[in-house]
């Protein structure tokens, strides 16, 4: 009895990890536009573009797996950036409102916009995936009890997240770009006056976030689902924007709390499954929605977000006083 | 001391018949300044004599018109701030311009790649901090955040700032007004050793005591002009007041003859409130003002002194404890406090105070629109209108002139005016006279000292700590939204009040 129930602990951990990934790849991404103090609304968008580039490069693409797999996560990639390049343009060139600019961005690229589009002309709904990321046997350790399959048999996709967390943490903590980030984020003035070129930063980390929203969102035709489907992210952008927010703008708690979202996204499936009916799946799906629902109300009171921790100058335009 | 004269070397740092215009106005008519290595140079002026443009040129802000700005006797062009830190130059603005939720370290090495690489250990950079810190004999912690340090520490982290990146040449704007009389001392022993260790120091300010105290030379600008520039040694207050105004100065003394003792008027009991970020700004506030008497309010820009006087005028919700004007307990709404006889001048008087956009008369009827009727009166308005500009000395063309066209002293005058003449029974004022010059600042006084004289209790909030002394009967002290002390003006004096600034409870 306790082996089986070992084991449905262990499969809810491997499935919060798989759906937990492109929360925290995007995750990531936006953390680094809202701590240069661009708050990008438009992830959603970016994540399907990343979705759809990522899965025809797939398609169409002929080579080895895995040569096919690192180009087609890196043109997703390329696609996200090439979206949030709209929004850092609008949002600090333009100065214009950023949760404008970023919905717009949603809506243009979403699910009845250009990815949308994509799709159709590639006539990508009709096909099943030519390639997709499979789990790899670190050390040979994938059957070690308990952290054989969590820890050492994971998607390369995993790894590569894990290995940004670390150097995330690095970067904002141990180095003077990192600093210099920070500052921006909290006071553009400050930062300006000691010599930070202030909208360099903001273009280069809203342009960073759009890649990692792009790479999650290649992370769902490439891994989870292997095929395309019209809006297959299904609310995963805004589940990440909401991450930042429970995750006090730290990548470390946002690897916990997006693998913690990732379980309840993950659970409805798995209970399923195992025929476990007695909640409605719906109900696990729709848990993190609704705590989506609280973080973005937080985030947009302002003594609120204050006491979160957000960057001081999340959302506004800056621009240098002039005589 | 050694009385070497500075000026036989080429001065570390000159502007040279410098122009500025803003719109057809002139900042800066063919300005000529100077500062050598080694001294602490004060820029003295009124407000608008052109000091902060003249220092916004020598720090590249501003491009001048006409003239150059030269750096060990050559002449340069600088585009930006940045070029003014390559060649030294570094300025302390009055805002200060750091990241609150960084550390001073942080603060300290942001933006500054010279040494040091890619990497940031706050390990290494702590103790340089330090160090530094220790040298110029400035007390701050170097892991302290900036949101947890005292504006006066703050000033040192700017400070710091400037020395960290190899400063020559410092420009420090108005740095005393934020202070306590015991960190302006701090202030200035560090900026004598900063003038000892061969750097140059450029002091601004319009308040002579300070300036005679700290500087070497002082430079007098007036309207944009330069008057001369002196050696301390070799002047006085009387003379360098001729030079800023253009004329003698007779300071008047508005001190006694207010009847203390009257009926409590305004009472204000446990008061608690917050300030925009939510935290506490008011704290148990508990104090009496007699019909009469002039209460001054002393503290720290930013102790709560903004919000008290919001608390009393009902434009701010209060979490605790109640205020009573003339024996009326306040529900706190504005009209209320009005109706029950409180006159209030805000701090921003161009924002809060009037309607720029609308005339003299309409802004003095702006407080009356509660009484007497739907349908306007306008003769009747604007007899009143004519009869207080002529009884409170406006200067102005008429009652249909803009408010937004009158000076600062004039605008003061006006709301002071209009505040008075309703028939307040208490009147609170938040920083009366900054920013004026010194005729107005003499007249605005007056008005208040004359207020208390008729039997007005007059609620004085000012960082000036000698306005408090000019004109209050009693003092109170406000640190962190909590009152340190009441003392008679006979038992208060600048060492005292200071310490009570910076938190000393009063025995």
């Amino acid at each position: 009895m306790s082996g089986i129930n070992a084991n449905i602990g262990i499969s809810i951990v491997v499935s919060a990890i798989l759906y937990g990934t492109p929360l925290l790849f995007a995750g990531l991404g936006e953390l680094f536009a809202e701590r240069s103090g661009i708050l990008n609304l438009g992830v959603e968008g970016m994540m399907l573009m990343g979705a759809v580039c990522a899965f025809w490069t797939s398609q169409k693409m002929d080579g080895p797996s895995w040569l096919v797999l690192i180009v087609a996560v890196l043109v997703g990639a390329l696609a996200g950036a090439v979206m949030s390049l709209i929004h850092a343009f609008l949002s600090i060139t333009l100065r214009a409102n950023q949760i404008v600019s970023g919905l717009t961005l949603t809506i243009f690229a979403g699910i009845i916009g250009l990815s949308s589009y994509l799709g159709v002309v590639g006539n990508l709904g009709a096909q099943a995936g030519r390639h997709q990321f499979s789990d790899i046997n670190v050390f040979g350790l994938k059957d070690a009890p308990v952290v054989g399959p969590i820890l050492f048999h994971e998607s390369p996709l995993v790894y590569l997240s894990w290995l940004f967390v670390i150097l995330s943490l690095l970067y904002l903590y141990r180095t003077r770009p990192g600093l210099h980030l920070r500052a921006v984020g909290e006071s553009p003035q400050a930062a300006d006056a000691m010599g930070v070129n202030v909208i360099r930063y903001r273009y280069l980390h809203t342009l960073l976030g759009g890649a990692l929203a792009g790479v999650g969102g290649a992370m769902f035709t490439l891994q989870i689902a292997t095929n395309w489907i019209n809006g297959l992210t299904a609310g995963a952008g805004w589940i990440a924007i909401a991450l930042v927010i429970f995750a006090f703008w730290r990548p470390d708690l946002l690897l916990v709390g997006a693998y913690l979202f990732g379980a309840f996204l993950g659970l409805g499936y798995d209970l399923q499954a195992r025929g476990i009916t007695s909640i409605p799946t719906e109900f696990w799906s729709a848990l993190p929605f609704l705590m989506t629902i609280v973080a973005l109300v937080a985030a947009s009171t302002g003594s609120v977000r204050r006491r979160l921790g957000a960057p001081a100058a999340l959302g506004l335009p800056y621009a240098r006083e002039e005589g | 001391m050694t009385d070497t004269a500075p000026a036989a070397a080429s001065p570390a740092l000159a502007a040279r018949s410098v122009t500025k215009r803003f719109r057809g106005v002139v900042a800066n008519d063919r300005v000529d300044f100077e500062v050598a290595a080694g001294e602490v140079h004060a820029l003295l002026g009124e407000n608008g004599a052109g000091k902060t443009t003249l220092c916004n040129v020598l720090t590249g802000l501003y491009r001048p018109e006409e003239g150059y700005v030269e750096i060990g006797g050559k002449a340069v062009r600088m585009h930006s701030p940045h070029d003014a830190h390559e060649a030294g130059i570094f300025m302390v603005h009055q805002q200060f311009r750091l990241v609150q939720s960084l550390s001073v370290a942080e603060n300290v090495v942001l933006g500054w790649t010279r040494h040091g690489g890619t990497w940031f250990a706050p390990r290494r950079v702590e103790p340089e901090v330090a160090a530094l810190a220790e040298q110029y004999g400035m007390d701050v912690a170097p892991q302290a955040k900036i949101w947890q340090l005292s504006v006066g520490e703050q000033q040192r982290v700017e400070i710091l700032k400037a020395l960290y990146r190899g400063a020559r040449i410092l420009i420090m704007d108005e740095p005393t007004s934020v202070l306590t009389p015991q960190e302006v001392d701090q202030l200035v022993a560090t900026l004598r050793a900063m003038a000892r260790s061969g750097s140059a120091v450029v002091f601004i300010s319009h308040k002579l005591p300070e300036v005679l105290a700290v500087s070497d030379r002082i430079t007098v600008l007036r309207s944009g002009r330069t008057v001369g520039t002196v050696d301390t040694a070799a002047t006085s207050a009387e003379a360098l007041a001729h030079m800023m105004v253009g004329r003698d100065v007779v300071f008047g003394d508005h001190a006694a003859a207010h009847h203390a003792g009257g009926e409590v008027v305004l009472k204000l009991e446990g008061l608690c409130a917050e300030n925009d970020m939510g935290t506490p700004a008011l704290v148990d506030v508990g104090l009496d003002v007699h019909a009469g008497e002039i209460l001054g309010i002393a503290g720290v820009a930013g102790n709560g002194q903004r919000e008290l006087a919001e608390v009393i005028a009902g434009e701010r919700p209060r979490t605790g404890g109640s205020v009573t004007i003339a024996g009326k307990s306040q529900q706190g709404r504005p009209w209320e406090a009005i109706d029950t006889g409180l006159g209030y001048v805000p701090e921003d008087r161009m924002g809060v105070g009037v309607a720029p956009g609308l005339s003299i008369t309409d802004n003095l009827r702006l407080k009356n629109y509660r009484r007497g009727g739907t349908i306007l009166r306008n003769k009747k308005a604007t007899e009143e209108a004519e009869e207080l500009i002529r009884r409170f000395d406006i200067v102005a063309r008429g009652p249909r002139t803009l408010a937004r066209e009158l000076s600062g002293g004039n605008l003061q005058k006006l709301i002071v005016a209009r505040e008075l003449s309703s028939g307040a029974k208490v009147l609170v004022v938040s920083s009366p006279t900054r920013g004026l010059d010194v005729g107005a600042t003499e007249s605005v006084r007056t008005l208040l000292a004359d207020s208390a004289r008729r039997g007005v209790a007059v609620v004085l909030i000012s960082e000036d700590l000698d306005e408090i002394f000019e004109l209050a009967d009693r003092i109170a002290v406000l640190y962190r939204g909590r009152v340190t002390g009441v003392l008679n003006r006979g038992e208060a004096d600048v060492d005292r009040i200071g310490l009570m600034m910076a938190g000393e409870v009063a025995a």
